[in-house]
């Protein structure tokens, strides 16, 4: 029953993702070009209210679901996997035009060839997990 | 203008991402998408050989339930909210991807030309697909995060790694957009 409030914020989440199609190939196309401003209003939207939301709950004045004050943990500090990780992965979602949410999204769809873009962000993943001690940070 | 088995305006749709970042931080959780991926490779037991899959991935099942979620918002958003009328493109964006040899949307969220049943039969497409989620896989992973952990989460915490994160995802992108993606489709 625990999992039920992660279900439904997921199920919000792809309909809403799917809705206003950032799940699509084309408007990421469309963001990369600046030919739309879409893309960037969901964005900033979407950070704008994330800022006053964090910033009321660092405050102590919203309490999380179990009535613990709300702590978030910094990034840690760093450079060269930021820009590095940041420009690989830009480098992919502006080939196949999905970041990780919309991966799951559009195989849930039933886009099956979004699948092979998923197998390979497993594979991805997995061989950033066998070279990371080799790599800078 | 807008209509709800239509485009959702980008307003809409961001108050809703912002909300659903700030219920998971409710809720006691965060809000990152790319971090699905090591639990999952995890759970098919990469932890036997590498270190980096070695934690509790059971710990992140929630997560995993979100994306349960996520998929299944994905079928009934576009089984059933969707009236075909989506993805309206700049008539410029659509002269340029014709020349690409990618046909324009018609309400479609994704090109016949990378997803349709002709092209999953090509070997070139088939490898675009697996090398473009390889980087966002490996990218995601060194970086730390996707758009959901940096560009919505980190910068909603006003934090600076985020923010070279998401210049990042921005250089790479639009090295990719303008100068590969012709490469590729050509």
């Amino acid at each position: 029953m625990k999992f039920i409030k992660f279900l439904l914020v997921g199920l919000v989440f792809g309909i809403v993702l799917t809705k206003s199609e950032a799940v699509s190939w084309y408007r990421i196309y469309e963001m990369f070009h600046f030919q739309s401003f879409h893309m960037f209003g969901i964005i900033m939207t979407a950070v704008v209210v994330g800022v006053v939301g964090v910033q009321l709950m660092k405050r102590g004045k919203v309490k999380d679901i179990t009535g613990k004050t709300i702590t978030i943990a910094d990034k840690e500090k760093g450079f060269t996997n930021y820009i590095v990780g940041g420009i690989l992965f830009g480098l992919g979602w502006g080939l196949v035009g999905t970041c990780p949410g919309p991966m799951y999204i559009l195989v849930g769809a039933g886009f099956w060839g979004i699948g092979v873009v998923l197998l390979g962000a497993l594979v991805g993943t997995y061989l950033y997990g066998v070279s990371k001690d080799k790599l800078p940070h | 203008m807008y209509s709800f088995y239509g485009t959702w305006p980008w307003y809409i749709s961001g108050l809703l991402i912002g909300g659903i970042m700030l219920l998971l931080i409710y809720f006691g959780k965060s809000f990152g998408m790319s971090s699905n991926l090591r639990t999952v490779c995890s759970a098919f037991g990469a932890g036997k050989n590498v270190k980096f899959f070695q934690f509790d991935w059971k710990s992140q099942r929630w997560n995993l339930v979100v994306v349960l979620g996520a998929m299944l918002g994905g079928y009934i958003a576009t089984h059933y909210l969707s009236d075909g009328s989506g993805v309206n493109l700049n008539p410029q964006t659509v002269i340029e991807l014709q020349e690409l040899n990618i046909e324009p949307p018609e309400g479609k969220l994704l090109p016949d030309a990378i997803v349709g049943e002709d092209a999953l039969k090509s070997p070139k497409i088939l490898a675009i697909l697996l090398f473009g989620g390889l980087l966002v896989g490996f990218g995601t992973r060194y970086g730390g995060g996707c758009t959901s952990g940096h560009a919505i989460s980190g910068l909603s915490n006003l934090q600076l790694p985020s923010l070279i994160a998401v210049i990042g995802f921005f250089i790479g992108g639009l090295i990719m957009s303008w100068l590969l993606l012709p490469l590729f489709f050509n």
